[in-house]
C-alpha cells in the first residue's frame, strides 16, 4: 500500500521533471532557430542600417524550398544538401533584391521599410500560389531520427543537433567578423565608407555579400525550423516580430545581443506557451517593455535603434 | 472665396447627395467604407505625416477598439457603454504604445510599433476565450443615436459622413493649432524645438493620443459596418494597407489620406472581383510608389497644377522623410 503510493509519487516526480527538462530543451532549440534568423537581421540592420522587413519572408521561402527539395521533388537528396541549396538560392535572391531595389534607396530607411514590406507581401502571395494554403511537413534528416537517452530522460536527437549547429554558426560568424580580413573590411566599410573605398575596399560589393549572407542564414533557419514548426502561409508574419523583438532586446549589430536575445525570447515564448497558452504571444511584450524602459539601445547595442 | 473653399464645398455637396446619384446599395456601402477608412488614414497621418513618426502597428489599435466594443456588446452591455469602452481602450492602449515607441524615433519607432501591433494580433488570434480566435466575433444590430435608426446602408452612410466631417474638421483645427505647428516642428527640427523650450516628447505624445482617438473611432465604425471582427483586421497587412493610404495619397497633407483611402478601398473592392491576388498587387503598388512617386498623389498632382497656375506658392508639401539615426 505504502510502497505503491510512494512509487506513484516517484513516477509523478519523474514525469514532472521530464516535462520541465523537455521544455527547456525545446526552448533552447527554438532560441537556436531564432538566433539563426535574428543574426542575419541584426547584421543587415546593425551594419548596413537597412531595416529588412522581408526577413521573415526569406525564412519562409527557405522552408518552402526545403519542403520542395526534401519531399516529393528529389526524395533521395540528403537533408543537408537540401538545406544548403535553399540557403544558396535565397542568398542569391537577397543579393539581387539588394542590388536592384535597396541600392536605389541609400540612406532612406523609410523607403527601405516600405519596399521590403511590399516585397514581403508579394513573396507571401507568391508562396501561397505555388505551394498552396495547407501546411507542409518536412522530414528531418534520417540520421537524426529518434531520441538519445541521457540518464532517465530521452531527448529528440534532431533538436539537439539544431542547438549544436546554431552554436557552430555563432562561432563561425564571430570569427568571420572579428578575426578575418573580410570582417575587418566590413567594419571599415560601415565606419567610413568613403575612406574604405579610397584604400581599395569594394564597399558596394561587400554590402551585397553581407545582405546575401543574412538572407542565406534566414533561409537556412527556415529549413532547419521546417521539421519542427512546419511551413504554412503566414509563417513570415509569425516569425518576423520574434526576430524584431530579439533585436530590440539584444541590441542591433551585436552578435552577443542576438544570442542573449534569442535565448530570452526562446525561453519566455516556450514556457509561456506551456503555462499560459492563450497569452504566449503576449508575454513576449514583457521583456521588450523592460528593456525599452531601462535601456532603449538594447542589452548589447552600441546605439539606439 | 479661394479655390480650396470651393473644392471643399463641392466635395461636401457631392458626398451629401451621394446616395442619390450612385447606383445601388453596393456603392453606398463602398462609400461608407472609404469614409471610415479615411478617418483611420487621417489618424495615422497625424503622427506619420505631421509628426514624422511612422507606425506599422496602427491596425492593432484599430482592432483593440473594435474588439472591445464587440466583446462588450456580446456580453450584454448597451451600445453607448460599448462605444465608450472601445474609445477608452483604444486611447489607453495608444498611450501605452506611445510611451514605449517614443523611446525611439525614425526607424526604431517603426520597428517597435510593428512588434507591438503583431503582439495585439497574437492576442486576437490566440486569446480564444475572449476573441473567439480565428472565427472572430459577430455582433448584431447598430445603435440608434437619438432615436434615429442607422440599420440601412443609406442611413449608416450619413452617420459615417457626419463623423467623418467632424473628424476632418478636428484634424484641420489640430494641424493649424499651436500644438499641430509644434508637432511639425518636432518632425523637422527636434533639437531646435528642444532649444526653444518645447517639450518634444509631450508634443509627440499628445499627437499620438489624437491619432489614437481617430483610429479608435474608425475601428468602432468598422465593426458596426461589418457586424464582425476577426484577427485579419488586426494583422500587419492591415497596418500596411492604411500606411499605403497615407503615403499613396500624400503624407503630411490634409487631403492625401482621404484620396489614398478612396484609392485603396476602390482598387481593393474592384480588383477582388477579378483576381484573388490582392496582397501581391498591394505589394507591387507599395514598391512602385516608393520608387517612382515617393511624395504621393496629392502633392504630385498639386505640383502639376502649380506648373500651370500663375500664382506660385511657397508652401511646398513636405515629403515623408524619416531620419535613420538621430543623435
Amino acid at each position: 500500500m505504502w510502497a505503491t503510493s510512494y512509487l506513484a509519487m516517484e513516477n509523478r516526480k519523474t514525469a514532472e521533471m521530464t516535462f520541465w527538462l523537455l521544455l527547456t530543451v525545446n526552448s533552447i532549440t527554438f532560441a537556436s532557430l531564432l538566433f539563426l534568423l535574428a543574426a542575419g537581421f541584426s547584421l543587415i540592420f546593425g551594419l548596413m542600417r537597412i531595416p529588412n522587413l522581408m526577413h521573415g519572408s526569406l525564412f519562409m521561402i527557405g522552408g518552402y524550398l526545403g519542403a520542395t527539395f526534401l519531399g516529393g521533388m528529389f526524395e533521395t537528396i540528403s537533408f543537408w544538401v537540401g538545406a544548403a541549396a535553399s540557403a544558396i538560392i535565397v542568398a542569391v535572391l537577397g543579393a539581387v533584391l539588394e542590388r536592384l531595389l535597396l541600392r536605389r534607396l541609400p540612406g532612406q530607411p523609410l523607403a527601405q521599410v516600405l519596399v521590403t514590406l511590399g516585397i514581403s507581401f508579394i513573396v507571401a502571395d507568391f508562396c501561397l500560389m505555388v505551394w498552396g494554403g495547407d501546411p507542409l511537413t518536412v522530414p528531418g534528416p534520417e540520421s537524426l531520427e529518434g531520441t538519445i537517452a541521457i540518464g532517465p530522460m530521452a531527448f529528440p536527437l534532431y533538436r539537439l543537433a539544431v542547438i549544436a549547429i546554431a552554436a557552430i554558426v555563432a562561432i563561425v560568424l564571430w570569427f568571420l567578423l572579428e578575426r578575418t580580413r573580410f570582417g575587418a573590411m566590413i567594419r571599415a566599410g560601415v565606419d567610413d565608407p568613403g575612406m574604405a573605398r579610397v584604400v581599395g575596399i569594394r564597399v558596394s560589393l561587400l554590402f551585397t555579400l553581407v545582405f546575401a549572407l543574412g538572407a542565406g542564414l534566414a533561409a537556412f533557419a527556415g529549413v532547419m525550423a521546417a521539421p519542427i514548426l512546419q511551413v504554412y502561409p503566414g509563417l513570415d508574419q509569425y516569425i518576423l516580430p520574434l526576430a524584431l523583438v530579439v533585436v530590440i532586446l539584444g541590441g542591433s549589430g551585436s552578435l552577443l545581443g542576438a544570442i542573449v536575445g534569442s535565448l530570452v525570447i526562446g525561453f519566455i515564448y516556450n514556457f509561456g506557451q506551456a503555462l499560459v497558452p492563450e497569452l504566449a504571444y503576449f508575454v513576449l511584450f514583457l521583456p521588450m517593455l523592460l528593456v525599452l524602459l531601462v535601456r532603449p539601445q538594447g542589452l548589447f547595442g552600441r546605439f539606439e535603434i | 472665396m479661394n479655390s480650396r473653399t470651393i473644392a471643399i464645398s463641392v466635395a461636401l455637396v457631392a458626398l451629401m447627395s451621394l446616395p442619390y446619384w450612385v447606383d445601388g446599395t453596393y456603392y453606398v456601402n463602398v462609400a461608407s467604407q472609404i469614409l471610415f477608412m479615411a478617418i483611420f488614414a487621417l489618424g495615422l497621418n497625424v503622427i506619420a505625416g505631421y509628426g514624422g513618426l511612422v507606425s506599422l502597428g496602427h491596425a492593432g489599435l484599430f482592432g483593440l477598439a473594435a474588439y472591445t466594443t464587440s466583446y462588450m456588446l456580446q456580453i450584454g452591455y448597451g451600445h453607448s457603454a460599448s462605444i465608450v469602452g472601445g474609445l477608452f481602450v483604444g486611447l489607453g492602449s495608444m498611450a501605452i504604445f506611445a510611451m514605449l515607441s517614443l523611446r525611439a524615433t525614425g526607424i526604431g519607432f517603426i520597428m517597435i510599433t510593428l512588434a507591438l501591433g503583431q503582439i495585439i494580433w497574437g492576442l486576437a488570434y490566440r486569446w480564444i476565450s475572449i476573441t473567439n480566435g480565428d472565427n472572430g466575433i459577430s455582433i448584431h444590430g447598430r445603435p440608434a443615436p437619438f432615436g434615429i435608426e442607422i440599420g440601412s446602408a443609406e442611413s449608416f452612410y450619413y452617420a459615417t459622413l457626419l463623423i467623418f466631417v467632424v473628424s476632418f474638421v478636428a484634424v484641420l483645427v489640430f494641424v493649424n493649432s499651436p500644438l499641430g505647428a509644434a508637432l511639425k516642428g518636432t518632425r523637422d527640427q527636434p533639437r531646435r524645438m528642444t532649444a526653444l523650450g518645447y517639450n518634444v516628447w509631450m508634443t509627440r505624445f499628445l499627437g499620438c493620443l489624437f491619432s489614437g482617438l481617430l483610429t479608435a473611432i474608425s475601428g468602432i465604425l468598422y465593426v458596426y459596418y461589418q457586424q464582425f471582427i476577426s484577427p485579419q483586421a488586426v494583422d500587419l497587412t492591415a497596418s500596411a494597407e492604411v500606411l499605403l493610404m497615407v503615403i499613396a495619397g500624400g503624407a503630411g497633407t490634409l487631403f492625401g489620406p482621404i484620396v489614398g483611402a478612396a484609392l485603396v478601398v476602390i482598387v481593393k473592392s474592384v480588383v477582388s472581383g477579378y483576381i484573388e491576388r490582392w496582397n501581391m498587387l498591394l505589394g507591387a503598388i507599395f514598391v512602385f510608389i516608393v520608387i517612382f512617386m515617393p511624395d504621393g498623389l496629392v502633392p504630385g498632382i498639386g505640383r502639376i497644377f502649380r506648373k500651370f497656375s500663375v500664382r506660385k506658392r511657397n508652401n511646398q508639401p513636405q515629403t515623408l522623410a524619416v531620419e535613420g539615426r538621430q543623435k
